[in-house]
């Protein structure tokens, strides 16, 4: 449980930062909260020989709203989404999700660009980007691009961040009065990574669907977007008989790995239920309900 | 004649009885404890082990070259290095051997290969990767049902041959021991003439006690001196201590064991590891002390799991629920080396305690104890030893039979309970009950949870398709080993001590052969010397752990502490007594037998006025004594216990159970516990609680899996399950008291009752509720994984 000998960069800005990535290229891994990274590090899973910790660059923190987005900055951390008023109001999802990540010692250091970066298809925070439509900045060498959550997720430990870039910002459009929201996830226990989760937000216009994103947790190499689920209830008044054929849809869309959280059929069926109390959740809340 | 007065004098000592804050929590509290990894001494080096990636595999060869060539090591330790002292292997406590360092192959995975002694963890750890093991992968063993087999992988080519390793004979290199008890013929006939039979095949899953504090030590040899001192995180350091000496040729007087703080036992800390011998052969080697620490992947993975039976069950009964005979079978999966810690002479602990609480005219148990590919152990996890595998079988064999004849659990449980008047009671598998009213403890419980007006819950329940399930346990222990004539460990018996000296201003330093790890031993004993002497617990200091100060005993393990240390306090305290007793009458000039003991002074029979306390006593003690008497004031005692003592208790568990996830939630949990006389009920209470988490624990998520290569799955905190305050279920406590005739003061022990019956009492609820569905029993650990599977076969989850 020791890690293996490495450097440590602390720079404060980010041109610091893409710099020393840039020098040191594969060999360096940046430093968010550390609570994926760190734990990799203590059992040797990862023995980078450079660490650049990003805590020191005050850019990289806190949630604005500008030019009809809202945007969260990488470093900003479980506990500072959980507390913001504007996330509350503007993208409720991503905080009622932020309280079911990890315990509290690990949402007080642990950030939201960390649990997106990382790609581990058991962190919550890609699926609930999957829900709300989000965005990502990324800044490189080569400047800075924006790239949509959708697409993002290629695998396990894989997105589309390329050598050299840090994850600089997550760019969210706000919630509407006809939004509705849920997350469900199925743990072992608090602390726990999801068995299965599902992240649904969905928009009424009079009674029908008009549009709805579903984000899945740990049920395949990454988060997944369930689009045929989607499909099933875009456009349609949304119905239990409707909830149940989209899950039907959803656990057909999972490719889960067996671990002791359980095997393929058990997961399978979680993403399912994950799905429809998400989806039930999502529009009771959307018609107006808590 | 009890007053006032003398009721005010009595609280003020706050003795037997009084719900007396911990002694121990302002240290602990303000993070003042030391613990083993707290204690450094000058130009200590740290040891860190080269483990088995296999779990069955040759070594062909070790090179050290390059971890030598990191500088700041020392040393890189082999079996090859070690044989010349003859220390590559050791005996267990089990009459085996055990490797210390593999010698030719590894028998399991993470087996301790060799260990890098270097300037600090950090440089030790680096080092470890350095070193370079060839190995040969062999065919692992890792089902236990496949271990006699005829072409079984062998696992002991060292002990291939041999007639026995330590408990009996042998049939097949992987057969460890057979152990039987009981009548079997007559045990046949009963199942043979009986009108029910119930079988049923179950499995107390292999756990570990994962105390927070993992195993560790300082082991310092003074080459000056010839002395070597051990720091060690032990439940047992004077046993620690004899096996030193036996080891290494140091005589006794010139080894110390200390435990300092110890950050919870659980049966963990009783054994000897590699890691404490490869640590005192590097510092006697080095000339410097060496420390050597687990971190929680080596803990879960090599020192001592406990359970790994898999058993099977049966009773025979008569149409009406009288229970006529109890038959075990039990396969014992000991892995690598059988290095469990049971008194010597019980291969299978006091395993034949699964009569219960009922009276079972015949019965016959059998263990067989095999050899897999896995880590050693077998030890009792919060438990006497085996006894909760024993409940477990029998609690759930209860179940099954009420379940078979329609008859509600309790009724059959009332029905078979061993009553009041029979104590003391014969069980059919030898042991005496000492007291025991079981029928008064079930009812109590009963009525306080209104347990008629659960079974129509359930039922209306049930009709909704919902899953509820209650789940009772009556269960029986057998602890505090125990009388030197059955229990020893390696030779020596297993009595305890305590020494006690009454300083002239009338404080008092005890200590004892047992050793504190959560239990507040700091606080009950100096209660119970309180109680005994009249002094105020305030000025008791309680000392334990330290081998060169307190006198030799066994240590805190099996519930032994109050059963036979507490004993041996109060028989040392009443050696006290007596002496003050006659110092009393010769300063009050009168005769002894004029004199009545008085909470906290010796006064003249018939004139209350004239007493002298017992800090008066104390006084003279060192100034004024009868002629003839020495003097002073302190005593010693070495109790021996003539039986064991039987604590009991009634449980009752509801569950709920997410018939969509396969959640489980613990709605009530109703504990009566009898542990006899009560020193401190607000300790009692907390050890309750602690053993309750613990059984929660273990009965819905705690297991070590292995896959089919023998690599242990699940070894972190991340998977290993503990509740935290969110999935602990709230605890309801209750107790009745029914002393133990045997002990000086009618106490039982406690700490280890709710995690015996515990856990069968949730199984119990789980299968109560799959079981009106009409499933079969359901093994542990019930996790909603688990609980899916059933009611997915059960259809209970269609929408
Ligand atoms: C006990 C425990 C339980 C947990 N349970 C959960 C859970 O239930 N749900 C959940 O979602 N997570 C869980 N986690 C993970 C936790 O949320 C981590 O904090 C998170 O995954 C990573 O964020 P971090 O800030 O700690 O990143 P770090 O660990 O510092 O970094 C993680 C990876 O991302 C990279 N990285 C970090 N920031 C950036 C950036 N801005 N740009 C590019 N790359 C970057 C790092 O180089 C590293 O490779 C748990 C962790 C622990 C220890």
């Amino acid at each position: 449980m020791i890690p293996g000998v490495f450097d440590y960069h602390a720079p404060t800005t980010m041109a610091d930062a893409i710099a020393l990535l840039a020098q040191y290229g594969d060999e360096a891994k940046v430093l968010a909260g550390g609570h994926s990274l760190l734990p990799m590090m203590k059992l040797r899973f990862a023995e980078p020989a450079y660490l650049i910790d990003l805590n020191k660059i005050n850019e990289l923190r806190g949630i604005s709203e500008a030019n009809g987005m809202v945007r969260i900055g990488a470093m900003t951390t479980e506990n500072q989404l959980i507390a913001s008023d504007l996330l509350a109001q503007k993208c409720p999802l991503i905080p009622e999700a932020a309280r079911l990540v990890a315990d509290p010692q690990v949402r007080n250091r642990g950030t939201i660009g960390g649990d997106i970066a990382h790609g581990d298809p058991g962190n919550d925070h890609p699926a609930v980007m999957l829900a709300v439509g989000a965005s990502f900045v990324l800044a490189g060498p080569a400047g800075e691009r924006t790239v949509a959550a959708d697409g993002f997720f290629l695998g396990t430990y894989w997105t589309g961040l390329e050598e050299g870039e840090i994850l600089k910002e997550i760019l969210v459009p706000p919630v509407t009065a006809s939004t509705g929201h849920g997350y469900a996830k199925l743990k072992r226990k608090t602390g726990d990574y999801a068995t299965a989760g599902a992240a649904v937000q969905l928009t009424l216009n009079g009674d029908v669907c008009d549009s709805i994103n579903i984000g899945l947790t740990n049920v395949g190499a990454c988060a997944i977007k369930a689009t045929e689920a989607e499909d099933v209830l875009r456009g349609q008044v949304i119905t239990e008989a409707l909830i149940l054929t989209a899950a039907e849809k959803a656990m057909a869309m999972t490719d889960p790995a067996e671990d002791l959280r359980g095997d393929v059929e058990y997961k399978t069926h979680m993403a399912g239920e994950m799905c429809r109390r998400a989806l039930r959740q999502a529009l009771a809340r959307a018609k107006g309900g808590a | 004649m009890t007053t006032a007065e003398s009721l005010d004098r009595q609280d003020k000592l706050q003795g037997v009885g009084c719900s007396r804050k911990r002694k121990e929590d302002p240290r602990f509290i303000q993070g003042k404890g030391n613990y083993v990894d707290d204690i450094k001494l000058p130009g200590m080096l740290y040891g860190d082990f080269v483990r088995s990636p296999y779990a069955h595999a040759r070594i062909k060869s070790i090179n050290k070259e390059a971890a030598l060539a990191l500088p700041g090591v020392h040393a890189v330790l082999t079996a090859d290095d070690l044989k010349p002292l003859n220390l590559h292997w050791m005996p267990t406590l089990a009459g085996d051997k055990q490797a210390v360092l593999a010698d030719e192959k590894v028998c399991f995975q993470y087996q301790e290969v060799a260990m890098v002694i270097a300037d600090d963890r950090y440089i030790a750890a680096d080092a470890t990767e350095l070193v370079e093991v060839e190995y040969e992968e062999l065919p692992p063993l890792v089902d236990p049902h496949k271990a006699l087999l005829p072409d079984a992988p062998i696992i002991r080519e060292d002990a291939a041959g041999a007639d026995e390793v330590g408990q009996g004979q042998r049939t097949h290199p992987n057969h460890i021991f057979t152990w039987d008890v009981g009548d079997e013929a007559m045990t046949d006939r009963a199942f043979e003439n009986a009108d029910v039979v119930v079988s049923q095949e179950m499995l107390n899953q292999r756990v570990h006690p994962s105390p927070l504090e993992t195993c560790g030590c300082v082991a310092s040899f003074d080459k000056v001196r010839g002395e070597l001192t051990l720091y060690l995180t032990s439940q047992a350091p004077h046993v620690v201590r004899t096996v030193v000496t036996m080891l290494s040729g140091i005589p006794e007087s010139k080894v110390r064991v200390v435990s300092p703080d110890i950050g919870g036992g659980f049966g963990n800390k009783v054994g000897i590891y590699p890691g404490y011998v490869v640590s005192i052969v590097a510092s006697i080697v080095l000339g410097r002390p060496v420390k050597w620490i687990e971190d929680r992947i080596e803990n879960l993975s090599t020192t001592a799991f406990a359970r790994d039976y898999h058993m099977i069950g049966e009773l025979a009964a008569t149409k009406d629920g009288k229970i006529k005979g109890l038959r075990v079978n039990v396969l014992a999966d000991h892995g690598a080396f059988n290095a469990h810690a049971q008194p010597t002479k019980w291969p299978a602990g006091f395993f034949s305690i699964c009569t219960g609480s009922y009276d079972i005219p015949t019965a016959y148990a059998k263990v067989k104890g095999v050899y897999t590919n896995k880590a050693p152990g077998g030890v009792a996890y919060r438990c006497s030893f085996r006894v909760t595998e024993a409940v477990y079988v029998v609690e759930r064999m209860i179940d099954v039979l009420a379940h078979k004849l329609e008859m509600d659990p309790a009724e059959l449980r009332m029905k078979n309970f061993i009553q009041p008047e029979q104590f003391p009671y014969h069980s059919a598998l030898g042991w005496e009950y000492d007291s025991g009213d079981y029928p008064t403890a079930l009812k109590k419980v009963m009525e306080a949870v209104d347990y008629a007006g659960l079974r129509k819950e359930q039922a209306e329940k049930k009709a909704r398709g919902e899953i509820m399930g209650i789940g009772l346990c009556t269960f029986t222990e057998v602890v505090g080993a125990g009388p030197s004539k059955s229990c020893d460990i390696l030779g020596v018996g297993m009595f305890d001590s305590a020494e006690i000296r009454v300083h002239p201003t009338g404080s008092v330093i005890a200590r004892m052969g047992t050793i504190t790890q959560g239990q507040g031993h700091q606080t009950t004993y100096a209660q119970i010397i309180a109680t005994e002497l009249g002094l105020s617990s305030e000025d008791i200091q309680i000392e334990e752990g330290d081998t060169s100060t307190a006198p030799y005993g066994l240590g805190t393990y099996g519930s032994r502490s109050t059963p036979v240390g507490g004993a041996a306090t109060v028989m040392a305290a009443r050696k006290i007594r007596e002496k003050a007793r006659k110092i009393a009458a010769h300063l009050m000039e009168v005769s002894e037998n004029d004199l009545e003991w008085d909470v906290d002074r010796f006064r003249v029979a018939g004139n209350h006025e004239q007493f002298k306390t017992m800090k008066d006593i104390a006084w003279a003690a060192y100034n004024n004594v009868p002629e003839g008497m020495e003097m002073g004031l302190e005593s010693v005692d070495y109790y021996d216990p003539p039986n064991f003592t039987y604590p009991f208790g009634a449980y009752l568990c509801v569950v709920d159970i997410d018939r969509f996830t396969g959640e489980l939630k613990v709605r009530r949990f109703y504990a009566l516990d009898d542990c006899g006389t009560r020193i401190n009920p607000m300790i009692i209470e907390g050890q309750v609680h602690g053993g309750l988490n613990e059984a929660f624990a273990v009965a819905t998520g705690q297991e070590l899996p292995y896959d089919e290569q023998g690599n242990l799955l699940g070894n972190t905190f991340m998977d290993y399950f503990w509740p935290t305050m969110v999935e602990t279920p709230v605890w309801e406590l209750d107790y009745t008291v029914t002393p133990s005739p045997h002990h000086p003061m009618g106490a039982k022990g406690v700490a280890e009752s709710p995690h015996v019956g515990g856990i069968p009492c949730i199984s119990n609820a789980v299968n109560d509720a799959f079981m009106q569905f009409g499933a079969s029993h359901v093994n542990m650990p019930h996790n909603a994984w688990r609980n899916w599977k059933a009611i997915h076969e059960l259809g209970l989850d269609k929408q």
